[in-house]
């Protein structure tokens, strides 16, 4: 009856993609936007100090006697002192010539020409970051350019960007999980109405048609008034089927049973053997077809429950016992006593009616087969699992037919004179088979059918 | 015991008002919920038989109304519908047992004497004849001093001739009327019955006599 449901991604895989991914790329950007301006930053603070050492060393220049004079103070290159003991070169040139300082340090920017700037250049295989400025000094017979660089390594800047860089990794890891976090409940929380709609739908029993009642958001709103309308249509339709059957089988057994009981009441005003013989062949087909309607109905009832069972707590007892009540008359019109023997109690969890059902069937059997003034136990265990065992002391189930017997319409060689369907044990196999059980059929060593339904 | 039964075919409660008259009871008929109302307010009866759909309306709702009034009075129920929802809510409603038509008037009669026997302790039901005492609900024969409890089909027998002392019942009549026809018996099989009845009775002022040809007398001294 349940067919395979085509799959076509989730939605919950979709929302959470969606929602982890977004964060990922978010994150990706946020720390390299971050390190970027951080850098920037740095680069800013180093470039002003060694801007202000360039100037200061501009400012000490003076012409003394026609030539130059450079006495920097030593706050010059002490301003630039850092954390990492980074190294600092410098060189003063005066129009191209070195006048103090490293040779090679370039006093230009390569990439730009001019004589001032800031720059980021190699130097003795180091990368520095320099900073040059240039200034004309006028003395009595001299007009030179003085062009002063000062440069330093990155050691100090570098360790501050992988110290600011690491700190906005570890935060926008924690925001990624943040999110993922969020994203999860974000996915739950969307997808919950869903569940719950799904849940309250599956866990109903295959009676129940109401429709759904509890509020859902206005998404689902369609989805939910088509499922209504849909269980509402089905409720319809199951009732009217089942109304016809009721009303089929009203219609079929009133007038059955009005002709039995004239053919019961003709019986006894009747002396002829042959026409006794007749009367009781009829009353006999009577009872043989209603029976059969019977239990096809219950078979038929049986195979719809069976694949919605309507499974709920039971004591295996209290419906063995409520059923020795039932079919108590039975046994007494056959003189055949009831015995029922169980502990205390055997809890289980199945379909009731499905249950009652079967073990109906099984006891029926046996009622039927026991011979007159004898007595049909029925033992409830609960090792090695919940069983009932029936057990009468009849002739037995025929050696070799055991196999067959509870196939559809099978009856046994022995059962002529028997009125049966060939459907209870049928009833009983798939009712076991559906509560994951098995029936096993077998003769006692003392004699007798026994017959176990097992959980 | 006083029966009401509650059927709309009148064929069907022909049938039942006949089988029940014969062993011994009283009966009355109601073919629509309006009569059975009637007929349950005016009188009091042991037991009521009810059929479930009815002309007026559904069986049911008098199962109701009648377990709402308070009414006591067992009701064994006769349904066509057999599912067995339909007959778990039967008893949910209140409904001492139910029968599936068609059924086997012995087990109706089963029926109805095992729900009387659960509802007893009211009703006297206990019939004497000289030193005999017999209560067919509970099934016990007192003869003098001592009960003994009677077997199902010694019970049935029994009460047949306890019902017409002095009338000649043939072998064939008493088996239709002890055995439901999936039964195969012979005619013999009423031998033994008799024979224990006998035997219970040895002592009495009653005893059972053959009478070659024609059947069995219950007989006062």
């Amino acid at each position: 009856m349940t067919e395979e449901v085509r799959v076509s991604g989730s939605l919950r895989n979709r929302l959470a993609t969606t929602l982890i991914g977004g964060a990922a790329v978010l994150a990706i950007l946020l720390f390299f936007v971050v390190r970027s301006y951080a850098a920037q930053i740095a680069q800013q603070g180093q470039d002003s100090i060694l801007g202000a050492s360039v100037t200061s060393i501009l400012d000490a220049a003076s012409v003394q006697d026609g030539r130059i004079e450079v006495d920097f103070p030593y706050a010059s290159f002490s301003m630039l002192g850092t954390d990492s003991d980074d190294r600092i070169f410098y060189a003063i040139y005066q129009d191209d010539q070195l006048l103090s300082g490293y040779d090679g340090l370039p006093a230009v920017d390569p990439s730009i020409g001019g004589d001032s700037g800031y720059w980021t250049a190699e130097f003795q295989d180091t990368p520095i970051r320099l900073a040059a400025a240039s200034r004309m000094l006028v003395g009595a017979d001299l007009r030179t350019q003085l062009t002063v660089s000062v440069a330093q390594t990155q050691d100090s800047l570098s360790g501050t960007l992988n110290r600011i860089s690491r700190n906005v990794a570890i935060f926008g890891t924690g925001f990624f999980l943040l999110v993922v976090l969020l994203a999860s409940w974000a996915t739950s929380a969307a997808i919950g109405p869903l569940a719950r709609l799904t849940t309250s739908v599956a866990r109903r029993g295959p009676q129940d048609l109401r429709p759904v009642v509890s509020p859902v958001p206005s998404e689902m709103v369609p989805l939910v008034t088509s499922l209504n309308s849909l269980m509402a249509r089905l409720d319809q339709s199951l009732g009217r089927s089942e109304d016809f059957i009721a009303e089929a089988a009203h219609r079929v057994r009133t007038p059955l049973a009005t002709v039995r009981s004239h053919a019961e009441a003709t019986l006894q005003r009747v002396d002829r053997e042959e026409n006794r013989q007749a009367m009781r062949a009829m009353i006999r087909a009577i009872d043989e077809s209603s029976r059969a309607a019977g239990q096809l109905l219950d078979h038929a009832m049986i195979t719809f429950r069976a694949d919605h069972l309507d499974r709920q707590d039971l004591d295996l007892l209290d419906l063995v016992q409520d059923l020795a009540v039932r079919l108590g008359p039975i046994a007494d019109m056959r003189d055949v006593d009831l015995h029922v023997d169980a502990p205390d109690a055997v809890p289980i969890t199945g379909d009731a009616i499905l249950l009652q059902n079967a073990i109906r069937n099984i006891v029926d059997n046996a009622l039927k087969y026991a011979p007159r003034e004898s007595v049909v136990h029925i033992d409830v265990t609960t090792s090695p699992s919940p069983r009932v065992t029936v057990r009468d002391e009849g002739p037995g189930f025929p050696i070799g037919e055991i196999g067959g017997l509870s196939d559809r319409f099978a009856r046994g060689s022995n059962s002529d004179g028997i009125i049966g369907s060939g459907l209870g044990l049928t009833i009983a196999q798939d009712v076991a088979t559906a509560h994951g059980g098995a029936l096993t059929l077998g003769n006692h060593p003392k004699g007798g059918a026994c017959v176990i339904f097992s959980f | 015991m006083k029966f009401l039964l509650i059927e709309d075919n009148y064929d069907l409660a022909q049938a039942i008002c006949a089988r029940m008259q014969l062993d011994g009871h009283v009966i009355d008929h109601a073919g629509t919920i309006a009569d059975a109302i009637a007929f349950s307010d005016s009188g009091e009866y042991d037991l009521i038989l009810l059929d479930v759909m009815l002309p007026d309306g559904d069986g049911r709702d008098f199962l109701r109304r009648h377990r709402a009034g308070n009414g006591v009075t067992p009701i064994i129920v006769l349904t066509a519908r057999s599912q067995v929802s339909d007959r778990i809510s039967l008893l949910d409603l209140g409904a001492d047992d139910y029968v599936t038509k068609p059924f086997d008037h012995a087990e109706l009669e089963a029926r109805c004497r095992a729900v009387l026997r659960r509802k007893a302790g009211t009703a006297q039901t206990v019939t004497r004849v000289g030193d005999v005492a017999f209560d067919p609900v509970a099934g016990v024969l007192t003869v003098g001093e001592t009960s003994v409890s009677l077997r199902n089909k010694e019970l049935r027998l029994l009460e047949v001739l306890f019902n017409a002392p002095g009338q000649i019942f043939p072998k064939q009549k008493l088996v239709d009327r002890l055995f439901s026809y999936d039964d195969d018996v012979s005619e013999n099989a009423i031998e033994v019955y008799i024979g224990r009845l006998r035997k219970h009775l040895e002592g009495s002022q009653l005893q059972i006599s053959t009478h070659r040809g024609l059947g069995y007398r219950l007989d006062h001294d």
